[in-house]
């Protein structure tokens, strides 16, 4: 019966859960946290992307099995820290998200970068987020939106 | 702290589902199809259908538009698909401007499917989303609906003070009058509802905007920010299953046979049904949904579907391309004018299918009962599709209930003329009424691979070109060949839009060009193949940009023009045209040498400038290529003519976007069959641009007071074209097969 930690709550697995089952649709079936986005199952798109342990990782391929006890999960949902909420916000001021659909994940890779690289380079910005594909192309508002919560992190 | 606590998943199949399974792989056998099934379900299905959206008591709704609500907020209900283009930002803005509310106090509401109330003013009759009309259709219609709201407001407050109604201001969203009184709009609002609604209303002089023109933030970048947008994938019902469907290899190719045996122990599905598509798996959970799909064993009927390959479909459009067609545009005789010309070119291109690949894949929930279908969906087409269900489930149209909700991308994608996979997932949700199970709510969700290779492709395309130039180096002749699909032809549009046998959408772009030149023929072979086409975003414009401004592009270098020059002299008809080209070479430093790339890299600057939906875009293109031939775009330098820009920041954005899809298209974009099979199926094999391939973009604004025509589409057929002048210029190689290869 894995336990871990999904926004700071525990989350304990009853036996019957298929282990095989990948992170992100327990998330968004089981816990119904839906802010983290099914778009290609095969780690291609990033829509997926979580944080475990702070690392950003595709939820789409991580199956339950795979998952530690006590890691600490966390979802667009919980995102809480000083970086996260400086990209959220340099998001909204830039207007960045088109339909919106891969912002999580983008959010997700940005803070992730942010947590580690204090004032990125555009080749930091483009080595951490060319994995999380956007099909509207918003790339020109993600790199300025990166940039802008780096400076105000400042 | 409450630990979440996660319930192992249903039981498997209950005895329902069981006897559900047997009647499915007996129908499957006997050779019923679901037509049949639907009789019954007809039968089962009486009653009226349910009256919905009543607006609550203190509720000021004076039309279908907007409604003020004692809590001083101002709903705008909006009649348009969110899909990122803005418009649940584009259409409030209308209304806020001449209702002169506060921002902060407007919410929005997508509207329900009534075509009566919510038509697309330029579709007639038929309410959606599509063609970058969303704003040209409702720039008047919602700021009158504001106007009037306003006026109603005024005069309740005017009737209150006992002071005339010319005499009360109104300032974000607060009444007032020079005696010191004022109220707001949530104040006035039972009040407001009692006044009759003006006949007509005197809309703002643009100079009074505050709102048009000027920066307003999206109202949905909060919640696209913070993961709280609802998206069809997303959506939660009581007792709500999730299906994944089995669909046949080949378009067109039938079900022999299915087996479910494997599919019955594991945890979580409750019902295997055969549906007209092929079979469904419905579940708990999304995973148990898509390990029963996996594990069924199912066969399909080899005599059927379609088998073509694209190669050997491209070489018999090729074929086609050297023989006459039907007319589009005839203008003199081009024919005789290239023969007599001093300079002859001609040059055929390639362009091939192409997936929308939306990053939400295609889904759509449905709860049926006898009386009533509730559909939520990225809804884009509200009148086809209730149409569309209506006739396959048997109720009334008025019996069909469309929630509209964000759609993850669609690109034209969930505009689709034959209702596709709405209608798939009604069958399923039909599949369940028939086995006595009706008002469980299914959403339909497809993969990405089942998105990728379910067909509804941006078509095919060959394009044979010849053009002549006299002494002075002025065109004298232009003829234009255009073989592919029609997406028009055996849909509702056919009759409206397919013309003495051209499908519109097919020529588009190339029986409008709009250069001076005496003598033009537009013609068109349209093919049928058995492979689903579909609008792509700028549609007809996706390929006839590319054809029509590489290849004038290539006329101006054979008559020792400079490529601006060259179109500007052949625009003095085109004031629209003029002003986006001139812009765009202005503030790219058009003529000005480029600035020297690393040793053996070579640069180039090509520029491209076409109209579609009525919106001009000309863009410029700098490309550094090195020494392996591989090349980056370095900027893009874009200027856009759409009238009034309502939101200067999201015609920005749509221009920006609409590079980066395009440049997906013009680096990677390519859909081929063999033997009727789709061969790509997921992001490794049909790859999007990535940020570290995105250029810097410049966009500029045509100063006007024109009425606003879309920005959704017109940004991205130009790129293409733009880079591929770029990239002559820098090389001297003509790239006229799509996707883009150099060396």
């Amino acid at each position: 019966m894995p336990t871990f930690f999904v926004n700071k709550e525990r989350v304990d697995i009853a036996a019957g859960v298929p282990g095989d089952t990948p992170l992100l649709w327990i998330l968004r079936d089981n816990l119904n946290l839906t802010g983290t986005k099914y778009g290609c199952g095969m780690a291609l798109c990033g829509a997926c992307t979580v944080h475990i342990d702070g690392q950003p990782t595709r939820s789409c391929v991580t199956p339950l099995s795979a998952l530690k006890p006590g890691v600490e999960i966390t979802t667009i949902e919980g995102l809480a820290t000083r970086e996260g909420r400086a990209v959220q916000t340099a998001w909204e001021k830039l207007d960045v998200p088109q339909c919106g659909y891969c912002q999580s994940g983008q959010v997700m890779a940005a803070t992730a970068l942010l947590a580690r690289t204090k004032r990125p380079t555009d080749a930091d910005i483009d080595e951490a987020m060319t994995g999380i594909a956007c099909r509207c192309a918003t790339y020109v508002r993600i790199r300025a939106a990166i940039k802008e919560a780096a400076r105000s992190l400042a | 702290m409450n630990p979440m606590r996660m319930r192992p998943p249903a039981t498997p199949q209950d005895t329902m589902s069981r006897r559900v399974f047997l009647k499915s792989t007996a129908a499957a056998g006997a050779g019923l199809t679901l037509g049949l099934y639907f009789g019954d379900a007809v039968a089962q299905m009486s009653g009226p259908g349910k009256t919905v959206g009543t607006a609550a008591i203190g509720m000021f709704e004076p039309n279908a538009f907007l409604r003020v609500g004692r809590d001083n907020t101002v709903t705008v209900v909006v009649k348009h698909l969110e899909m990122g283009q803005g418009v649940y930002t584009g259409l409030p803005t209308l209304i806020a401007e001449e209702l002169d509310a506060a921002w902060s106090q407007v919410r929005v509401e997508g509207a329900p499917a009534d075509a009566s109330r919510y038509n697309n003013l330029l579709w007639g009759p038929a309410q959606g989303t599509g063609g970058s009309t969303a704003m040209a259709n409702s720039y008047e219609q919602y700021r009158q609906a504001g106007a009037a709201a306003r006026a109603m407001l005024v005069a309740a407050a005017a009737g209150q003070w006992k002071v005339g109604a010319d005499s009360v201001q109104v300032k974000n969203g607060v009444v007032f009058h020079a005696s010191g009184k004022k109220a707001t709009y949530g104040e006035l609002a039972e009040a407001a509802g009692r006044q009759p609604v003006p006949a007509n209303v005197k809309l703002k002089d643009a100079k009074d905007f505050v709102y048009i023109g000027k920066h307003v933030p999206r109202t949905d970048s909060k919640a696209k920010s913070n993961g709280t947008a609802r998206f069809t994938q997303d959506l939660k019902l009581p007792d709500m299953l999730t299906a994944v469907v089995a669909h046949a290899p080949r378009f067109g190719q039938k079900l022999a046979r299915f087996d479910s045996a494997g599919v019955t122990g594991i945890p979580g599905v409750r019902y295997v049904v055969e549906i007209p598509n092929g079979v469904a798996v419905i579940a708990t959970t999304f995973w148990a949904a898509k390990k029963g799909r996996d594990a069924l064993k199912v066969e399909w009927d080899e005599t059927t579907g379609f088998r073509g390959s694209s190669d050997a479909m491209m070489a018999e459009y090729v074929k086609l391309a050297a023989t006459p067609g039907a007319s589009a545009r005839k203008d003199g005789d081009a024919g005789n004018a290239i023969g007599g010309a001093a300079k002859k070119l001609e040059a055929s291109f390639e362009f091939p299918y192409l997936a929308h690949a939306a990053m939400e894949p295609m889904n759509c929930v449905v709860k049926l009962t006898p009386e009533l279908c509730e559909v939520w969906n990225g809804e884009q087409f509200q009148t086809g599709d209730q149409f569309a269900i209506a006739k396959y489930s048997g109720l009334k149209p008025e019996q069909i209930k469309l929630n509209m909700l964000y759609a993850g991308g669609s690109f034209g994608r969930r505009a689709s003329a034959t209702s596709d996979y709405v209608l798939e997932a009604v069958s399923i949700a039909v599949a369940l009424v028939k086995a006595g199970k009706p008002g469980i709510p299914v959403k339909m969700v497809w993969t990405r691979e089942d998105d990728m290779k379910g067909g509804y492709y941006r078509p095919m395309y060959v394009h044979a070109l010849r053009a002549g130039i006299d002494a002075s180096g002025n065109i004298v002749g232009w003829h234009h060949r255009i073989v592919g699909q029609s997406i028009l032809a055996g849909t509702a549009f056919e009759s409206m839009m397919v013309k003495d046998g051209i499908d519109l959408t097919s020529v588009e772009g190339a029986s409008t060009l709009p250069y001076s030149i005496p003598h033009v023929a537009v013609e068109l072979h349209s093919t049928k193949v058995g492979v689903p086409v579909l609008w792509w975003r700028s549609v007809g414009s996706t390929h006839t940009a590319y054809s029509t401004e590489t290849f004038i592009d290539e006329l101006a270098v054979a008559a020792g023009k400079d490529p601006v020059d060259f179109r500007r002299g052949m625009l003095a008809k085109h004031p629209r045209h003029l002003a986006a080209l001139e812009l765009a070479a202005d503030k790219a430093g058009w003529g000005k040498p480029l600035p020297a790339g690393k040793a053996g890299e070579k640069r180039g600057r090509g520029v491209a400038v076409h109209e579609s939906f009525g919106t001009v875009v000309a863009q410029v293109a700098e490309v550094t290529v090195d020494k392996d031939s591989k090349f980056r775009v370095d900027r893009v330098v874009c200027a856009v003519h759409c009238g009034v820009a309502v939101n200067p920041d999201v015609v920005r954005a749509q221009m920006e976007g609409g590079i980066g899809f395009g440049l997906t298209a013009a680096l990677y974009g390519k859909i081929t069959l063999k033997d009727g099979i789709v061969e790509q199926s997921n992001f490794h094999d049909y790859p999007l641009l990535r940020i570290n391939e995105m250029p810097a973009i410049d966009v500029h604004i045509v100063p006007s007071t024109d009425k606003p025509s879309g920005v959704g589409e017109p940004g991205v057929p130009v790129i293409a074209p733009a880079l591929a002048n770029a990239l002559a210029a820098a090389t001297g190689k003509r790239l006229r097969t799509l996707p883009l290869v150099l060396g």
